[in-house]
């Protein structure tokens, strides 16, 4: 498995988690697969509404949840994963992120430490495990690049 | 002086008629059940009876939606308009042909 992130999004991911910490960061993924081939061009940061032990944990409302998938459809995107982080620990998935971890969706985890991120991972789901998939960071897609996907 | 008849074209159907069913949005991670459909209509009078069409339909959905005890699994909220279902009278919350159903997973986790 391989996921294709922008710079963009990468910035935006990597500045949420260090603005947000100590606590932890979370927002959507949105953009493209075809053939099989996932790439992410939009990250939109959203609250983390967990009332306690934000350092440990996030949640996102659900309000915020049908609005992203509202956004999706109004704009010809994908709602591909969410993203958060682990400040103080690792990119790894933890048994609170599996418990709750749905099929399809990228979960990007990003590794904060003394508000600097040092890791950043995706992973998906495969028979009820997280897989880590291969992240691919590019420059922002170009005209030949959309061609391109719209040939494969 | 003929008279003349003015030829009225069969009356075409409405907007509303068309759309006299309600309709439940599937959460993107839960289209692959649903040979990637992102809507399904429903004249279902409740909630429990237009997930169990729904899931009638598409049989792979069954295990993501339910639990072993065959009630929505807790990291599953089903809201109506902007109300989740467990403010208002559950899966017998009523619905018509205006209402919008949202399945919407549970997003949560953290580090450790």
């Amino acid at each position: 498995m391989e996921v294709t992130i922008t710079d963009t999004v990468k910035l935006i991911i990597e500045d949420d988690g260090q603005k947000s910490h100590p606590c932890e960061c979370c927002g959507f993924m949105y953009g493209k697969e075809e053939n099989g081939k996932r790439i992410i061009t939009r990250a939109e940061p959203v609250n983390n509404t967990k009332e306690e032990n934000r350092e440990r944990r996030f949640e996102i409302s659900p309000l915020d949840y049908m609005k992203a998938e509202e956004y999706a459809d109004n704009n010809g995107l994908i709602l591909l994963g969410v993203y958060h982080s682990h400040p103080e620990h690792p990119a790894i998935p933890s048994e609170h992120d599996l418990k709750v971890a749905m099929p399809y969706f990228s979960y990007v985890i990003v590794s904060v430490k003394k508000a600097k991120v040092v890791d950043f991972r995706s992973w998906r789901l495969s028979e009820g495990k997280f897989a880590e998939e291969k992240v691919v960071f590019k420059e922002e897609l170009n005209l030949k690049d959309l061609i391109k996907m719209g040939t494969n | 002086m003929v008279a003349r008849l003015e030829v009225v074209p069969p009356l075409a159907p409405t907007l509303q008629n068309q759309n006299k069913m309600a309709e439940i949005i599937i959460p993107t991670p839960l289209r692959k059940f649903t040979d990637n459909a992102n809507r399904f209509s429903t004249t279902a009078k409740n909630v429990g009876d237009a997930i169990t069409e729904l899931t009638g339909k598409y049989p792979g959905l069954k295990e993501h939606i339910y639990g072993s005890d065959g009630r929505v699994r807790s990291f599953i909220k089903i809201f109506v308009g902007e109300e989740d279902i467990k403010h208002l009278q559950d899966t017998g919350t009523s619905i018509d042909d205006k209402t919008v159903v949202s399945i919407v997973p549970a997003i949560a986790g953290g580090g450790c």
